[in-house]
């Protein structure tokens, strides 16, 4: 299979560190794939590394059938690339800033207003980029990689410092993109944020990929245990044990309530119980894993194995 | 090409929206006009050799000023832009290195030419204004001393992106272009003295002489301005080292482009090798 975007086997070693070791994914057209890791788990430089920025110390990529460290331009006139921190040159307006970039990949100027407008940044098109909130740098910051629609958007930790609405709709212009056809990788370094927009998670851990798959996929590997909050208003902890068969993990929250972590498997058998008839049980309530703990998981699993 | 042209231009606006261009010219030109009515005062000849009088004062403001402004903005050039992460996103579009680096280079040089043009040619047109007779071999040896003025610009300019491709802070290549420019506009020429007076004429010879002042861009640029047009020698008390000189326009001129090309193509090399 052959993706937009291969990377094969890449490690990349800088002085001292291993940023990136033997890590190997292909994105397809059409996929928003989610990169998510702590910092200086290799993300930033692993979209380096596809920028042609830097080169790999071993292992290879391929970025639209390319090599991106080659010298050719005809892959990164179709690319689309936001920097974690994006930052401008604040002497000049938003408009020249981006008729710039425009200029840059042979875009025409009449492609400026119309994207600065899909960003919000219409009414202040002709004010230094000096004056500008950290949001809107942001957003100018987007309007610039979707300049020439990019069929591969690499896009760093994009979503730091938007507020909820704009980051609405970024992922409204990102899901677009995407139904387009369009490649979209996006890092971020916590699951959390990314509100299960991406088809695909890749983690990464100290330049290991630890885990790759859709949401789902990652949740059935890692087993995590849903949690179980009962409530009864009759005192009668002392037989739930004897309800719910038994349970290892049990934690009495307060007087009339109690957690227990259940297995994928066994979820289903202990809810019939806990609402079966003569169930002293009055209200429960199901919390299945979190994004946040599935990555933990990962990270923990990836940590012990070493 | 058109890669080159975009990066100038938007240095042009870049130096025209903070000040740049501006602050330049009004330096250049405020400096120029009062050597031109001070300077006259002391040889007491506002006569027919009036611009000749101020090609002398003018080439000693250069070696002073272009080199200092060329530094202080070719410094910050690669690693500014590298510190402020500005660099990252560039390099990310379809632009090579190399383009980026010579594209700043027409932007800067064409700033510096034009606050130098408008600054010095306001010392010239200032004279002309009252009433001064110029001939056509005063022009020519002006427009010459600005064209050099341009190229001494230059090749500080090309210094600058040397220093500001190879250091990893901003601060330390400040640092390094405020040394470099002691060096090649005041403690050269003072070691090169010194040391002609404790030699005595023993070892050094002409040609090494020569090649001393080959190695520093300014003395170049002085002895071309100085040397090269008979009247001007006359006035700037060259005239008995303009007799001597074995050093001839060609030649300064020659060693004045290398020392463009040099440090732009090191430039060139050392920017496209690092790793952002």
């Amino acid at each position: 299979m052959t993706g937009t975007l291969e990377v094969r086997r890449v490690s990349k070693r800088f002085s001292k560190v291993d940023a990136v070791r033997e890590v190997s994914f292909s994105l397809p057209e059409g996929e928003t794939v989610a990169l998510v890791g702590h910092n200086g788990a290799g993300k930033t430089t692993l979209m380096k590394l596809m920028l042609g920025l830097i080169r790999p110390t071993s292992g290879s990529i391929t970025v639209l059938g390319d090599d991106p460290a080659a010298g050719e331009f005809r892959a990164r006139r179709q690319l689309g690339y936001l920097p974690e921190n994006v930052s401008f040159n604040g002497a000049l307006t938003g408009q020249e800033t981006l008729a710039f970039y425009a200029r840059l990949k042979r875009q025409s100027m009449r492609a400026v207003p119309p994207l600065l407008d899909r960003v919000g940044l219409t009414h202040a098109a002709n004010r230094r980029v000096g004056t500008y909130s950290k949001g809107m740098r942001q957003r100018l910051g987007l309007a610039q990689a979707l300049l020439g629609e990019p069929r591969v958007l690499l896009l760093d930790e994009p979503t730091t410092g938007l507020d909820p609405a704009l980051r609405q709709s970024f992922y409204e212009i990102i899901e677009e993109l995407r139904s387009h056809g369009a490649t979209v990788l996006l890092s971020s370094h916590a699951l959390t944020e990314l509100e299960e927009r991406a088809s695909r998670v890749v983690i990464m851990n100290r330049g290991i990929k630890v885990a790759d798959g859709t949401l789902d996929e990652l949740r059935r590997i890692a087993q995590l245990p849903t949690r179980l909050r009962l409530k009864f208003s009759a005192p009668g902890i002392p037989d739930i044990p004897k309800w719910l068969r038994p349970i290892g993990d049990l934690r009495q929250v307060d007087r009339n309530m109690v957690e227990v972590n259940v297995a994928p498997e066994q979820k289903i058998d202990v809810l019939r119980q806990a609402v079966g008839l003569g169930s002293p049980i009055d209200d429960l309530d199901v919390i299945p894993p979190s994004l946040d703990e599935l990555y933990a998981h990962f990270l923990l699993t990836q940590e012990t194995a070493r | 090409m058109r890669n080159i042209l975009i990066v100038a231009r938007k240095e042009i606006q870049e130096g025209l929206r903070n000040r740049w261009v501006l602050a330049t010219t009004l330096l250049l030109a405020a400096l120029a006009l009062s050597l031109t009515f001070l300077g006259s005062a002391p040889t007491g000849n506002v006569g027919v050799r009036a611009l000749d009088v101020v090609i002398v004062s003018l080439s000693s403001l250069t070696i002073f000023l272009l080199p200092l402004i060329a530094l202080l903005i070719s410094h910050d050039a690669i690693v500014g832009e590298m510190e402020r992460g500005t660099m990252l996103l560039l390099l990310s579009y379809p632009v090579a290195r190399w383009q980026v680096l010579i594209g700043k280079f027409v932007g800067h040089l064409s700033i510096l030419a034009f606050a130098t043009l408008l600054g010095y040619g306001a010392a010239a047109g200032a004279l002309m204004a009252t009433g001064v007779t110029i001939d056509l071999e005063s022009w020519i040896a002006f427009a010459s001393m600005i064209a050099s003025s341009v190229l001494l610009g230059s090749i500080f300019l090309a210094v600058g992106y040397l220093v500001s491709s190879l250091v990893r802070e901003r601060g330390t290549a400040g640092g390094i272009a405020i040394g470099i420019w002691l060096v090649f506009v005041l403690i050269y020429d003072m070691a090169l003295l010194g040391l002609l007076v404790v030699d005595q004429g023993q070892t050094i010879s002409g040609g090494v002489l020569n090649g001393l002042l080959l190695f520093n861009p300014t003395d170049a640029y002085r002895l071309f301005n100085l040397t090269g047009f008979a009247n001007i020698s006359s006035f700037s008390g060259m005239a008995g080292v303009a007799q001597n000189a074995t050093l001839t326009s060609p030649t300064l001129l020659t060693a004045l482009f290398v020392w463009v090309v040099i440090p732009l193509s090191l430039a060139t090399f050392a920017f496209s090798r690092r790793e952002l």
